[in-house]
């Protein structure tokens, strides 16, 4: 009795959460590209950002930035900008937009796009090389989304 | 707070990370004696997306194009050591061997690994060194066919690629193959899968920079099939393709289908110029 009580409250409270998320599909953008409005309503954490940064199965972004507040972190690649002064140089709107999609700033952008499901060709099934067989995640959750922004604000010259 | 006294720190660590730009200038005489051109003038066809192309071999470490420099130091030939005994070898239905067609590789194979992908009159179609070498081992020996990119059909065409060493690649691009030719093309510029890059971000836009770990080359095939430190086995040229889609969570094209022919046509064309050189060693 007690366990389903709580069952029942924790999908109601799964439920809460999911609906104040925005989805992939309704995010809007702003001329320009940024995204004004939060993903989650939930404020970023910096920490966490910088870890979806480093990781190779997170977000990756030091495979083609420089990032000298994650020097501990080996091998950043060279592709893109440093990413050094990124919140002196973008608001957190903006910040939210580049990461989400940056092709909205940055047309034809090599950088891929972290919060988008659809408009792919021949999409794989992460890294296995065959088809999907369920609808595509987005590469990064609309909290770790708002995790990068709040890390890159804090990078300033 | 917090990540501005990290960035003190990082300052000083993160200098040496830039530390390599670009090809390097080392020349590759193989044994002493084998000229191979590693640079030089892009092909007409490329239109100015490059102008001078590079072999892989150049953005390499040392100690890795030290082992491509000497054969007994270079350990794809142990692979390419049995195929030449598989050469000699009666297989199949019709008791030959490629030698009772093709008598000795040193003679008959000079030439061949250069020119292919080409166009095959009887069947109609584009081939590739392995499509050709598996149409001899059915149709001609009644042996049964290597598997596209198994390790006997690797072995036995780096034994044939190796006797054009120092030869310029020289792929025909235009008359029955052009159809195939732009096909390999339009998938070079193609943005596959969910991280949206194609060929062309990698080796055209990028060579020479780092994406993470990675030394970034033009994606040249003149070196294959390549001996790769990472899997200690030599790879076919369809492996690595694959290997690369599939970097982009793509999904991939099979080993020796239409579209992988199709992309090793206009891929090793946009090598014409630079020596055969395989079996290569790579990371
Ligand atoms: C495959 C390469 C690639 C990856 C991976 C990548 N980026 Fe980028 N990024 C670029 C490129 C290239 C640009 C420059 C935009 C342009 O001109 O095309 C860019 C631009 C940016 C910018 C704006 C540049 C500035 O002024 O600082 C930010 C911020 C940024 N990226 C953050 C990220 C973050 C965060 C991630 C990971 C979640 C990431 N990038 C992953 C290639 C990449
Ligand atoms: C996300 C980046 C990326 C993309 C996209 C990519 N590659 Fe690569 N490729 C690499 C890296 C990294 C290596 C290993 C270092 C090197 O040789 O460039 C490599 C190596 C190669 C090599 C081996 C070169 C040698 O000298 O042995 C070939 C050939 C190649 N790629 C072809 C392709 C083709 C064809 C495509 C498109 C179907 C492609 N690559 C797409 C990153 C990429």
């Amino acid at each position: 009795m007690k366990l389903t009580t709580l069952t029942l409250a924790a999908a109601l409270i799964g439920g809460a959460a999911w609906a104040a998320e925005t989805a992939p599909k309704d995010v809007v953008f702003a001329e320009g590209g940024a995204i004004e409005v939060s993903l989650t309503g939930v404020a970023g954490d910096p920490v966490e950002g910088a870890n979806v940064l480093s990781k190779r199965s997170l977000g990756n972004c030091v495979a083609c930035h420089q990032v000298s507040a994650l020097a501990d972190v080996p091998f950043h690649g060279e592709i893109g900008p440093a990413l050094d002064g990124a919140g002196d140089r973008w608001s957190e709107a903006e910040l939210r937009g580049l990461v989400a999609n940056a092709k909205m700033t940055f047309e034809g952008t090599m950088m891929p796009a972290f919060y988008k499901v659809d408009g792919y060709i021949r999409p794989g099934d992460a890294f296995t090389g065959k088809a999907p067989e369920a609808p595509l995640s987005p590469l990064l959750t609309a909290q770790q989304i708002e995790d990068v922004v709040a890390f890159l604000a804090t990078l300033k010259e | 707070m917090r990540f501005k006294a990290m960035t003190a720190i990082a300052a000083l660590v993160a200098a040496p990370l830039a530390v390599m730009a670009g090809p390097d200038d080392d020349e590759l005489v193989i044994n002493g004696e084998i000229n191979i051109v590693t640079k030089t003038a892009a092909p007409a066809h490329l239109d100015g997306a490059l102008t001078e192309i590079y072999s892989g071999w150049r953005f390499r470490s040392d100690e890795t194009q030290a082992l491509e420099m000497d054969d007994f130091e270079n350990p794809g030939m142990v692979a390419v050591d049995a195929a030449r005994e598989v050469w000699d070898t009666v297989d199949g239905s019709e008791g030959k061997a490629c030698a009772s067609c093709h008598n000795a590789v040193e003679d008959s194979m000079v030439g061949v690994k250069a020119v292919y992908p080409k166009w095959n009159e009887g069947a109609g179609e584009v081939r590739t060194l392995e499509m050709q070498v598996n149409d001899c081992r059915t149709s001609r020996m009644g042996a049964e066919a290597w598997k596209y990119e198994g390790g006997e059909m690797t072995a036995m065409s780096a034994l044939i690629a190796m006797q054009s060493r120092g030869l310029p690649v020289n792929v025909a691009i235009d008359g029955p193959v052009q159809t195939a030719w732009e096909q390999g093309k339009e998938m070079y510029y193609t943005r596959y899968g969910q991280l949206e890059l194609s060929c062309a971000n990698c080796h055209e836009d990028n060579w020479g920079n780092m994406i993470r770990a990675d030394h970034l080359s033009q994606g040249q095939i003149n070196g294959f099939p390549t001996y790769r430190l990472k899997n200690t086995k030599l790879n076919a040229v369809h492996d690595r393709f694959k290997g690369c889609i599939r970097d982009t969570r793509a999904e991939t094209f099979k080993p020796g289908s239409p579209e992988f022919v199709a992309l090793e046509l206009y891929v090793a064309s946009r090598g014409n110029g630079l020596s055969v050189e395989g079996p290569s060693v790579r990371n």
